[in-house]
C-alpha cells in the first residue's frame, strides 16, 4: 500500500499536505501581516514540492517554474503586500464575514468534495504527483472561500494570489506545469494584478477612507 | 502471556512516570523563567512542593461530601492507569491490552469528571465556574484526540497504542503528510488539557482566567498534593504519549532488557526537548480569552480531521 508510493512522491504529498494546512491557517488568520507572512510560507512550499517534481522527472521547464515561484512569490509578491500594508497603515485585524470557526467547518466541507472530485480525475493521470490533485482543488475552493468571506480589498487579494497557488499545484501535479509560455504569461499577469490592485487600494481608501469592500456596494451611478 | 521481563518493564514505566513527572513540571517551569528572563526557580520545586504537602494537614470544609475526600485518588489512580498504558520505554507492556488509545482518553475524561465534581462538590462559585470551563474545553478537546487516535489507528490498523507505536517506530522511512496534521491537532490539544497557556495559566490564581486553579482551591494537604502530582503525571502522559506516536524512535520493542535501558536516555532528551519547546510556546502566546478557547480548539478538530481526510487520499493508494 504505502511502500508503493516512491519517496520523492512522499515528499511532494508531504508538502501539498503543509501548503493545504497553510491555507487553512490563512483562512482562521485575523492579522494582516501574518496573513501575508503565510501566503509566502505557502509559495515557498509549492516552490520546493516543484523543485522535488523537477529533480525526479528531470523535466527542465519544472527547473524554470520553480524559480519563477520563488522569486515570484516568496520574494516578490509579499514583499510587494508588505509595502502596501505599510503604506495604508492597515495592520490591525481583519474582520471577515462569516465567524471563523464557521468558516473553518466549511473549509472543511470543501475539501471533502475536492478530495472526492479529484479521485477519479488523479486516476487518469499517470504523473508521479498525481495525488496531490485533490489537494490543489482544495486549495482553489478554501481561497475562494477566503475571498468570499473577506472583507478587506488585501486580504481578497492575497485569497486571489493563493487560488493561483493551488492552480500551479494543480497544473504540476496533473501534467507536470503547463507550458512555459502559459506559466511566463500568468506569472505576469499575476504580478500586473496585484501592483494595479494596489493602486486601486489606494483609490478604493482616497474614496471611502476604508478598504472595507461593503462601501462598494453602495455605488451608485448618478 | 506475560513475560518477566514485560512485567519488570511495565513496573519500572510506572515507578519512572512517579519519579519523573514532578522533575518534568519542575524543568518546564524552569525554562519558562530562563525565556521570560526571570530567575529560574529550582528544578526540584514540585518536589519540596509535594513534601511540604504531605506534611500538612488537610482541612476541609464542613459540607464536603465523600466525592470531595475520594476525587484525589480517583484522579490520581487514572493518571497513574494512563502513564502505565502510555508506552514511554519499551512497547511489550502487560497492561496495554487492558485498554487501547480510545480507552485512554476515557480514562483521561474520568478523571476530568471527577476533579470537575469535586470543584463542585463545596458549592463555591469559583469551584462551580473551574468545573463549568473545564468540561467546556473537555467536550471540545476530547473529539479531537479522538480523531488523531483514529488518524493513527488508521495507519497502524490498531487501536491498540502498543501496536500503533511499534508500527510506527519500526517502518521504513515513509512520510506521512497526515501525521503532520495530527502532530499539530495532538499539540493544541494536550496544551489545552494538561491547562497550559494559551487556553489556561497554571501558575495564576485570577479569577477571570482560571480554570484549573479554580477547581483545586479548596484542596489542601496530600488531596492537594495528590491532585498537584495527578497534574505533572498527565503531563508526563501527554508529553509520552505525543513522542511515542510522533518521535517513536528508541522504543523498545520486544523484551530485550538492554533496549530497555537504552531508551531511558533517550526519553530523557526527548522529555527535556518537549519540555521546552512547551515552555517556548508558553513564552511567546498570551493567555487567550475563555471564549477564544473553542475557536483554538476547532483548529485542533479541523486539523484532526484534515489528517484523516489526507491519510485517505494521499496515502492509500493502489
Amino acid at each position: 500500500m504505502t511502500t508503493a508510493i516512491p519517496f520523492s512522491a512522499q515528499l511532494i504529498n508531504l508538502f501539498a499536505a503543509v501548503i493545504l494546512l497553510l491555507a487553512f491557517a490563512m483562512l482562521a488568520q485575523r492579522r494582516m501581516l501574518s496573513l501575508i507572512n503565510l501566503f509566502a510560507l505557502q509559495g515557498f512550499c509549492l516552490f520546493l514540492a516543484t523543485l522535488v517534481a523537477a529533480v525526479t522527472t528531470g523535466q527542465v521547464h519544472l527547473y524554470y517554474s520553480a524559480g519563477l515561484t520563488l522569486a515570484l512569490k516568496v520574494l516578490l509578491l509579499p514583499w510587494i503586500l508588505h509595502r502596501l500594508v505599510r503604506k495604508l497603515n492597515v495592520r490591525g485585524e481583519v474582520e471577515a464575514l462569516i465567524k471563523i470557526p464557521t468558516t473553518m467547518l466549511v473549509g472543511i466541507v470543501l475539501v471533502m468534495i475536492a478530495f472526492n472530485v479529484a479521485l477519479p480525475i488523479s486516476e487518469l493521470s499517470q504523473t508521479i504527483t498525481r495525488g496531490t490533485l485533490g489537494i490543489a482543488l482544495a486549495v482553489v475552493m478554501l481561497a475562494f472561500l477566503m475571498m468570499i468571506t473577506r472583507q478587506k480589498a488585501i486580504s481578497q487579494v492575497v485569497g486571489f494570489l493563493s487560488m493561483e497557488n493551488g492552480l500551479f499545484l494543480a497544473a504540476t501535479s496533473a501534467t507536470y506545469g503547463m507550458p512555459m509560455v502559459v506559466e511566463l504569461g500568468i506569472a505576469l499577469d499575476v504580478l500586473v494584478g496585484v501592483i494595479i490592485l494596489g493602486v486601486f487600494f489606494f483609490q478604493i481608501r482616497d474614496q471611502f477612507d476604508s478598504l472595507d469592500i461593503r462601501h462598494m456596494e453602495k455605488l451608485k451611478d448618478n | 502471556m506475560i513475560s518477566i521481563a514485560g512485567l519488570l518493564g511495565q513496573t519500572f514505566a510506572i515507578l519512572l512516570a512517579l519519579v519523573l513527572a514532578p522533575l518534568l513540571s519542575g524543568w518546564v517551569g524552569q525554562c519558562r523563567a530562563w525565556f521570560q528572563s526571570r530567575t529560574a526557580p529550582p528544578l526540584l520545586l514540585p518536589y519540596y512542593m509535594l513534601q511540604k504537602l504531605f506534611k500538612k494537614d488537610v482541612v476541609l470544609a464542613h459540607n464536603a461530601s465523600s466525592l470531595f475526600r475520594a476525587a484525589p485518588f480517583v484522579i490520581f489512580g487514572c493518571m497513574v492507569l494512563a502513564c502505565a498504558i502510555v508506552p514511554t520505554l519499551s512497547t511489550d507492556l502487560p497492561f496495554a491490552p487492558a485498554a487501547d488509545a480510545l480507552a485512554l482518553v476515557g480514562v483521561f475524561g474520568l478523571a476530568r469528571v471527577f476533579i470537575s465534581l469535586a470543584g463542585m462538590d463545596i458549592g463555591t462559585s469559583f469551584g462551580t465556574l473551574g468545573g463549568r470551563r473545564e468540561m467546556l474545553v473537555g467536550f471540545l478537546a476530547e473529539p479531537a484526540l479522538l480523531m488523531v487516535i483514529f488518524t493513527l489507528a488508521m495507519i497502524a490498523q490498531s487501536t491498540s497504542l502498543a501496536t500503533i507505536v511499534e508500527t510506527l517506530a519500526h517502518r521504513d522511512l515513509v512520510i506521512y503528510p497526515s501525521l503532520a496534521f495530527a502532530g499539530v491537532a495532538f499539540t493544541i490539544v494536550s496544551l489545552a488539557e494538561n491547562a497550559r497557556v494559551p487556553v489556561d495559566n497554571p501558575a495564576t490564581h485570577l479569577e477571570l482566567t482560571m480554570i484549573h486553579e479554580a477547581m483545586i482551591l479548596e484542596y489542601s494537604g496530600r488531596h492537594l498534593a495528590l491532585i498537584e502530582w495527578a497534574a505533572s503525571l498527565k503531563l508526563y502522559a501527554y508529553s509520552c504519549l505525543g513522542l511515542a506516536l510522533f518521535f517513536p524512535w528508541g522504543i523498545a520493542g520486544g523484551d530485550s532488557f538492554l533496549a530497555l535501558l537504552a531508551a531511558i536516555p533517550l526519553l530523557l532528551l526527548k522529555l527535556a526537548i518537549g519540555g521546552a519547546i512547551l515552555a517556548g510556546i508558553e513564552t511567546v502566546n498570551a493567555k487567550m480569552r475563555i471564549f477564544r478557547a473553542p475557536e483554538f480548539l476547532g483548529i485542533a478538530f479541523m486539523l484532526a480531521v484534515l489528517g484523516l481526510l489526507v491519510r485517505l487520499l494521499l496515502e492509500t493508494r493502489i
